[in-house]
């Protein structure tokens, strides 16, 4: 008889961990899916081009319910897990049922962060996390609703975009001194923001919310110092939180998110977690190819595969806003002993930053034309040592690849003097 | 060509060449050669060939100035003839000086001369070809009783052997050089070129031999000896038409005593010296062409002499393919030393005996006739310095950059009392702003007159364009100045025409052959006539031209002799030292032209050669540590001068050469007359211009760079650098010691604060690019670093006149070379895993059907899916069998 292996989550890790389950040991175990959204699991990543219009639903679907069932996967959609007991390897669902388990995998991925502000209960305030709240979002665009965006970070900028590129007429409100300050350095979150203010929106550096205005439903938003908003709608996108409350109450040990190690195995040896829930030598991943590395070292794992683990990811964002290109990777902000190369273009509203140790590449910002992002990343990721395309790297791949043109001026025909 | 083509002569070298220019009606002309003139026969050289990429009117002066502020002519005439009578009145005439130049027109020269030496009273009337070929005239004088070159460019094609001595014709002569390339292969003409280093021009000839500077006159002497001892001599020529060959042949023989002894001076292969000697002992056909190598020399005169008594010893002189050459530099030195534009000369080659000085002065009804020779251009700048100049003129050259000593002349400039130029550029090194009176001269093509080659031809330089701004031809300021100073009786030209009647008119007054320079077949030339004057060699005593003299015997000292001359020993002025170990020679390179005030306006002439440099031999190269590119200094005991290196074989051990265009116009640190020492010909005065003692030493340069710009931008003086025309502007090559980053800080205060601009930046490899573009367009290009990089400036020359549109194109600038095949990918698709269209439209074409055959195929797609639709577009487009259309650039 095979294994019970019961999967909470229906993201886009749980997707994937499916997925090389079946490539990798399709026959190991009976696997079932718990999903609480009433979709089948869906391209999150994908929200924000559903929102700006330029990925339709189905296009965001990854499989759909003919899928598991060919794949004898038993899916359980538009219900929670309320609890888990780890001893006797049962996980009860809010509609009462039990669900009994050999191994578990906890891919319960995270919730948006929600200030405790006067007036966020309020009919108009919303988080941008599920394909409910792009419908949500979408009817605020076809009024062209004045909305506020609470985030300047990747999530609430692309919030913000597809709004705004939808009709809605958007403020982003943003803590810091400049816009993705965990993702971009100075000048790259200078250029964003002039790149945002072009496409109309509006950006509120510094502003702390004091509350949010309104007595049945949204109408504004007040600044710390006074400043008044009007609004129809606040999109809260300050944050994630890794969804641990099943795996906490269950007495699994959590700190940010559910603790792992390098099998994605969690402190009870038969559960595992991943995905944006999980917290693997002290990072919480919240995004998406993190998730699909673990997925994969996890399937090999429980496979038998001894020799598979999960050693952690270089982190790597990019924005994805038509037109204002932003990657990041690696320590670009740099170390005591690091070097950068550096390219502006401010007119082209780009910009680039190299950052090296010794002779290794170490970090990466690009704003613009973002097209190098992944051969950075992959020569970041490499640690290779580059000393010998170190001059031409920050022009990009194909300059590193390119030979230097033959020098003369076309008419010299003494090349012993050319200069 | 036109119907408004005109026919003019070369702005440059004394070949001479017939040029046609059809103006294109935008102040610019077509050229081309003209297949009529005899000097080129429609060849022109690379400098003829580009004359017309030098007629911008944006690099001239406009009006005339009185300390630096523009005025009117009236005002500025009023000022140089109250200078000059101030001048007189306080320190006599002899305290006022004029220093032409030998691309004044004849008629320019002539009034300029007559005003001086008959009106202002002083013979302080030098000129630039001072510097070029005065030792030619004192030797032909003293040889011939005349300064006359005897032969024809003719002789050349008929010529058995031509020797080239002290000459880099290849460079300086090229359509002379071409000639004779051309009877070398019809003829079987052989040449021997006999210089201090191998150039361009020992390349294309049948024997090159490196002798020692300043050691011509040994080979001559051998040649000599030999030539006796052979039995080779002309004893009847000799006997009947020569003095003084006895005396000569003596001491010939002192300083050539035996063939070791020569091979000992002259650090020549003894069989090559025998080889060499045999050749011109049994070849009756030898031209001998000599050039500044010969020239420029403390022992010029003398070098000379050596020369012309080879060929006065066996007659080889004045017949077909026979006789000595001199290769005149510039367009017109031949014409300036035909009216006395040489402060040793009077007028119309008459010198300063009484009765030659009263024949002038009646020709002229001269109020002020002066009585003996003035002072010749480094002895006048001398007298600049101690106070004995006090007011002078200085039309068309620059002394201080050309020179020897050439600071301690920038600097004694300061201390006239009055200083007037006459120049046509605006940007003219270390002159203008030190001058009271700035007169803006027309210039090449805007001015009528008459030039004379070296072969003795005459021929009209014509005016084919309209005067830009204020300018005006030096004939006509002179004659302004002198009716300003109560001359005008004695000037009262209105055309060149006339000028050149009287000029023309004096070379015959009382002349009845007995001397060389004859004109008089012309002196009744209508206007009409002078306009269409064809080119023609004199003397023209009657109605035709001559080819050649002296093939007669007669010459034109009083006995109608020509005289052998006892040459001195030769011995360099100046010789190494410990301190000043090298010898430094100069000259000129292919495709500039003395201080480059023409030449480097053209973008074609600036390819050729960038920068200044300093050749050295391989040798001493490795020995002082010195790399080709980098820098060195070079030191004289006058200054001191910082010059790219380029190691060379034909240098000989010990020499180096160094070019002497440039200066703080073109660049900053290359301005080698500087280090010349200001010794002189004794007979001449001609200066040594070729054997300075000098010592080198690396530089160790920190920082490279170079900048590109559409307009001229300064550039602090102390920083070695170079400046040179590019289609669309000028760009800069720069060093410095300092470090990058400390250049970079300086370089960016000089860049125009107008434009967008981008940036490239690396502290650690110190690397510093600004790009600076306005309106699409490369304003400025600035790169530092801490090497040379040349492809990367010719890639920014490349791209200069291309719009730079788009973000990827920003960014090959900035990387000083172009991507490779971008286009040829595709956009990219897949940002997660690096994949372009076109792989994944090969993935497709290989069967991938759907999204995710082509993530298995080609990983596109596989992360975070965003292309997803993209590839879905590209499987549509493949189904339909469409062309792919080219997706739009993801940018901005």
């Amino acid at each position: 008889m095979r294994e019970k292996l019961l999967v909470i989550g229906n993201g886009m890790a749980s997707v994937r961990l499916c997925e090389e389950l079946l490539q990798h040991s399709p026959k190991a175990f009976d696997i079932t899916v718990i999903g609480a959204e009433k979709h089948v699991g869906y391209n999150r990543v994908l929200l924000s081009a559903n929102l700006a219009g330029d990925a339709s639903e189905s296009e965001l679907e990854l499989h759909d319910r003919a899928w598991y069932a060919a794949n004898n996967i038993h899916l359980v959609s538009n219900v929670k897990a309320v609890a888990l007991d780890v001893i006797a390897r049962q996980v009860r669902l809010a509609d009462g049922h039990v669900i009994a388990f050999d191994r578990l995998v906890l891919a319960t991925g995270s919730v948006p962060l929600m200030p405790p502000l006067p007036g966020m209960d309020l009919p108009g305030v919303l988080a941008f996390r599920d394909l409910d709240d792009v419908a949500t979002m979408r009817e605020l665009c076809a009024r062209e609703a004045q909305v506020v965006v609470m985030g300047g970070g990747l999530l609430g900028l692309e919030a913000a975009y597809g709004l705004a590129r939808r009709g809605a007429k958007v403020t982003v409100l943003h803590l810091m001194d400049r816009l993705m300050e965990r993702q971009a350095d100075g000048p790259a979150a200078r250029l964003l923001r002039a790149g945002l203010a072009r496409r109309g929106i509006r950006i509120e550096l510094l502003a702390q919310t004091a509350r949010v205005l309104g007595d049945v439903e949204v109408e504004g938003v007040e600044l710390s110092d006074g400043r008044i908003i009007a609004a129809q709608a606040l999109v809260c996108a300050i944050g994630i939180r890794p969804n641990v409350a099943l795996a906490q109450a269950a007495g699994i040990k959590v700190e940010r998110g559910i603790l792992v190690d390098d099998y994605m195995q969690t402190s009870q040896p038969h559960i595992y977690a991943l995905g944006e829930c999980a917290q693997h030598r002290g990072v919480v991943y919240g995004l998406v190819e993190p998730a699909y590395q673990q997925a994969r070292a996890l399937a090999r794992h429980l496979g038998g595969d001894v020799e598979a683990n999960y050693l952690g990811s270089l982190l790597s964002t990019h924005l994805k806003v038509s037109g204002i290109g932003l990657f990041s990777c690696g320590n670009f902000m740099g170390t005591a002993e690091s070097q950068n190369s550096v390219m502006d273009d401010p007119q082209f509203g780009a910009y680039r930053k190299l950052v090296f140790e010794g002779n290794r590449l170490i970090g990466a910002i690009l704003v613009g034309d973002t097209s190098d992002a992944a051969w950075y990343r992959d020569i970041i990721a490499s640690a290779a040592d580059v000393s010998a395309q170190r001059d031409m790297l920050i022009f990009g791949q194909d300059f590193v690849q390119a030979q230097p043109v033959q020098g003369g001026s076309g008419h010299a025909p003494a090349p012993r003097h050319a200069a | 060509m036109n119907s408004f083509t005109v026919k003019t002569t070369c702005a440059y070298c004394g070949v001479g060449c017939g040029v046609l220019a059809a103006p294109d009606g935008q102040g610019g002309a077509i050229i081309a050669g003209d297949p009529d003139h005899p000097a080129n026969y429609g060849r022109l050289c690379v400098k003829g060939a580009a004359l017309g990429e030098t007629l911008s009117p944006d690099t001239r002066l406009l009006t005339p100035k009185i300390d630096g502020t523009a005025t009117t002519w009236n005002r500025a005439i009023e000022r140089i003839a109250r200078g000059f009578e101030a001048s007189i009145k306080a320190h006599g005439p002899d305290s006022v000086a004029m220093y032409l130049s030998g691309q004044m027109l004849t008629e320019d020269y002539y009034v300029a001369n007559k005003f001086m030496k008959g009106f202002v009273g002083s013979s302080h009337c030098d000129t630039n070809s001072r510097l070029c070929m005065a030792s030619s005239v004192a030797g032909h004088k003293r040889a011939f009783g005349s300064d006359t070159v005897p032969g024809s460019y003719d002789d050349l094609e008929e010529a058995d052997l031509i020797l080239l001595v002290g000459s880099n014709t290849a460079w300086c002569h090229p359509v002379l050089f071409q000639r004779m390339q051309r009877a070398r292969e019809s003829r079987g003409t052989r040449i021997v070129n006999i210089d201090v280093r191998r150039t361009a021009t020992s390349v294309d000839c049948d024997m090159h031999l490196s002798i020692k500077p300043g050691m011509d006159s040994v080979l001559f002497a051998w040649f000599l000896v030999q030539l006796v001892e052979s039995g080779a001599t002309d004893s009847a020529f000799i006997g009947q038409h020569t003095a003084g060959f006895d005396a000569a042949l003596a001491m010939a023989r002192e300083i050539a005593p035996s063939l070791d002894q020569v091979s000992r001076l002259t650090g020549l292969d003894a069989a090559d010296i025998a080889e060499l000697s045999a050749l011109v002992v049994g070849t009756p056909r030898l031209v001998t062409c000599y050039s500044q190598g010969v020239n420029q020399s403390a022992q010029g005169t003398d070098k000379v002499n050596a020369i012309l008594n080879i060929h006065l010893a066996t007659g080889r002189i004045g017949k077909a393919g026979m006789g000595p050459f001199s290769l005149t530099g510039q367009p017109n030195a031949m014409g300036g030393r035909e009216v006395g534009g040489l402060s040793n000369q009077l007028a119309a080659h008459m010198g300063f005996s009484a009765p030659e000085l009263d024949r002038v002065q009646r020709f002229w009804n001269a109020t002020r006739m002066v009585q003996q020779e003035g002072l010749k251009a480094v002895d006048l700048f001398e007298g600049v310095a101690s106070g004995r100049i006090k007011a002078l003129w200085i039309m068309h050259t620059n002394p201080s950059v050309s020179l020897p000593r050439a600071d301690f002349v920038r600097g004694s400039l300061g201390k006239l009392d009055f200083l007037a130029v006459s120049e046509a550029f605006s940007h003219v090194d270390g002159l203008l702003e030190r001058a009271h009176v700035v007169l803006p001269a027309s210039p090449w093509g805007e001015k009528d007159g008459t030039v004379t080659n070296s072969e003795r031809r005459i021929s009209r330089q014509r005016r084919f364009l309209a005067p830009v701004g204020e300018a005006k031809p030096d004939w006509w300021a002179i004659v302004q100045v002198a009716k300003r100073m109560g001359f005008g009786k004695a000037f009262d030209y209105s055309t060149p025409a006339a000028i050149f009647r009287e000029h023309a008119r004096l070379s015959a007054f009382e002349n009845a052959g007995t001397r060389d320079f004859d004109i008089g077949g012309l002196a009744q030339v209508s206007d009409a006539a002078y306009d269409a004057l064809a080119p023609v060699q004199w003397p023209v005593p009657a109605d035709a031209g001559t080819p050649r003299l002296f093939g007669d015997g007669r010459f034109f000292h009083a006995d109608q002799k020509a005289r052998f001359i006892a040459v001195a020993m030769p011995a360099l002025r100046e010789t190494p030292s410990p301190r000043f170990s090298f010898i430094l020679n100069t000259g000129r390179v292919r495709d500039h032209w003395h201080t480059m005030s023409r030449t480097r306006l053209s973008q074609r002439l600036s390819g050729h050669i960038r920068e200044p440099y300093v050749e050295i031999h391989p040798d001493d190269a490795q020995r002082l540590g010195l790399k080709s590119n980098a820098y060195a200094q070079v030191r004289s005991a006058h200054a001191v001068a910082t010059l790219r290196v380029e190691i060379h074989p034909g240098q000989q051990p010990g020499m180096l050469f160094a070019p002497i265009h440039w200066n703080e116009i073109s660049g900053g640190g290359g301005r080698v007359s500087a280090l010349m020492s200001p010794f002189t010909d004794p007979f001449s005065g001609q200066p040594e211009s070729k054997a300075t003692p000098v010592s080198i030493t690396p530089l160790a340069m920190r920082s490279f760079g170079f900048l590109v710009a559409r307009t001229r931008l300064e550039l602090p003086r102390w920083l070695v650098h170079s400046r040179f025309t590019v289609v669309g502007g000028e760009a800069i090559i720069f060093a410095c010691q300092c470090l990058p980053a400390e250049l970079e800080a300086l370089i960016s205060n000089y860049l125009p604060a107008m434009g967008a601009r981008s940036h490239m930046r690396d502290e650690s490899r110190q690397v510093f690019r600004t790009l600076v573009t306005t309106r699409q367009r490369i304003e400025t290009m600035l790169f530092i670093g801490p090497q040379r990089n040349e492809s990367a400036l010719d890639w920014t020359l490349q791209q200069f006149e291309s719009p730079s549109h788009d973000e990827m194109a920003r960014r090959a600038l900035l990387a000083g070379q172009g991507a490779s095949g971008n286009a040829d990918r595709g956009p990219l698709i897949c940002a997660c895993n690096n994949v372009r269209a076109s792989v994944i439209t090969a993935a497709i074409a290989e069967g991938a059907g759907d999204v995710d055959a082509v993530g298995k195929a080609c990983k596109a797609g596989t992360t975070c899916g965003s292309c997803k639709p993209e590839i879905k577009t590209l499987l549509a487009e493949f189904a339909n069998q469409a062309q792919p259309e080219k997706p739009a650039p993801a940018l901005v």
